[in-house]
């Protein structure tokens, strides 16, 4: 069940990012919403979880770009390792150690992505600080977010439905 | 069973994962000849999921558009309202529909003017990560697309072909860091090879100590690569940095805005290089 979830999420991430990438302004899409997916599954189900779904959604972004297969994978699977280790050892329930570890999460996934194809000579980045930066910022606020409404949005139905039963009463 | 539960073993699994992605990229930087099966398999299957959110997102604005029209029903008062919502909407499509009209003329004339077998396709999805330039198209092999096929708009070159499905195809955008094309300066013909590069420019590179190019000038395709049609426009130089009698930095913006991309077309007519490659493999 919580497999299926999972696979969910990233395939919704997957279609959420092609469908909606061709209308964000100046092309650049800001957040990588399957390392946000990868991140968040890491940090609530730990390291295997976080590791096998950071594997397979790498896999599959890379078969659906134009780059090596495997590259994002092995970024994700590492990332999404890291994380789940995170999330066992410290307690990360509050938003801002949840930004932080979105914000190193993506970093830490451009360094490995970059770093492996600057390594087997494949492509040139030239100074990406800028844009890693960026997206660390943006994958950390879409993170921060999604803890928020998926903790918040149960108690906030189950208030209403308690006014509602008040004022049938 | 306490062995089998790979829970236990995060670390083995991990070592295992990373194993299997180390062995994988190796097998592919080796083999630098072909797209991979799993590439073209995966982006197939995908192409459908891409096709479907298209229409979902359609749909649901459609649904949602609707309900705020409904909302709107509600008063006699709110009633004048919603006429004039309705005509400003209408007036809106009318709007889209007359710049979807002039689009598809320019296109039209461009097809017209290239006198190339071409063929209109929308752009119905845009790349699966932020690190690679590609769109998804809405026609495939079935239509008689093949990789390496150039893609234009009215405005210029937008890129190529990669991985054609059934039923659609990927595109690698001409700013899409691993791009390259053939360019030629029109004014004082001057060759070099335009690649992709960062924040949406282009630079141009292998150019003679003894080119003449300076801001402004028109960059077109040289169609040495074999891939786009020789003489279309790539854009205009934006940055002339010298080091010395050697150029340092050609920067090119590109004519084509790929932010508002919705219609391109598809060259069908091999280049001359194409098709004599072709006829020595037959």
């Amino acid at each position: 069940m919580k497999a299926a979830g999972v696979i969910l999420a990233i395939v919704g991430a997957l279609g959420l990012q092609t469908a909606l990438g061709r209308f964000v302004s100046r092309g650049t899409v800001a957040v990588d919403l399957v390392l946000v997916v990868v991140l968040y599954v890491a940090l609530t189900s730990g390291p295997v979880t976080g590791l096998l779904s950071g594997a397979a959604a790498g896999l599959v972004q890379d078969a659906l770009s134009s780059g090596v297969i495997g590259i994002g994978g092995l970024a994700k699977t590492l990332v999404g390792f890291l994380t789940g280790i995170i999330g066992t050892q410290f307690i990360v329930a509050q938003p801002f150690p949840r930004f932080v570890v979105f914000f190193a999460g993506t970093v830490v996934h451009a360094i490995v992505f970059m770093g492996l194809y600057v390594l087997l000579e494949l492509r040139q980045f030239g100074t990406p600080y800028g844009a890693v930066a960026g997206q660390a910022f943006g994958n950390a606020v879409v993170g921060v977010l999604a803890f928020q409404v998926v903790e918040l949005l149960p108690g906030v139905l189950e208030r209403r439905r308690g006014q509602r039963a008040r004022i049938r009463r | 069973m306490a062995i089998l539960d790979i829970r236990q073993r995060a670390g083995y699994l991990f070592v295992a994962v990373i194993l299997g992605h180390v062995i994988l990229i190796s097998a592919q930087v080796n083999t630098r000849s072909g797209v991979p099966i799993l590439e073209a398999v995966t982006f197939g299957v995908f192409a459908e999921v891409q096709r479907a959110a298209s229409v979902g997102t359609s749909g649901i604005r459609r649904v949602w558009s609707g309900y705020i029209g409904l909302r709107h029903l509600q008063t006699d008062n709110e009633e004048l309202k919603r006429q004039l919502a309705d005509a400003q909407i209408e007036l809106q499509r009318q709007r889209a529909l007359a710049d979807r009209t002039r689009g598809l003329e320019r296109l039209l004339a461009l097809r017209d003017q290239s006198k190339l077998m071409t063929m209109a396709a929308e752009i119905i999805a845009a790349g699966a990560t932020p690190d690679f330039r590609t769109v998804t198209i809405d026609k495939g092999t079935r239509d008689g697309l093949r990789p390496d096929m150039a893609i234009i708009a009215p405005a210029g070159v937008v890129g190529r072909i990669v991985i054609p499905s059934v039923r659609a195809a990927k595109v690698q955008l001409l700013i899409d860091r691993n791009a390259a094309a053939g360019a030629i300066i029109e004014r004082s013909r001057a060759q070099g090879v335009v690649v992709g590069g960062v924040d949406e420019r282009l630079q141009m590179q292998k150019v003679s100590e003894a080119a003449d190019i300076v801001t402004g000038d028109l960059v077109l395709t040289s169609g040495i690569e074999g891939i786009y049609p020789k003489g279309f426009i790539i854009g205009r130089i934006e940055l002339v940095e010298k080091n010395g009698p050697s150029y340092k930095r050609i920067i090119v913006r590109p004519a084509v805005d790929f932010t508002s991309l919705e219609e391109v077309l598809v060259v069908l007519t091999p280049t001359p290089a194409r098709a004599a490659a072709q006829g020595n493999s037959e």
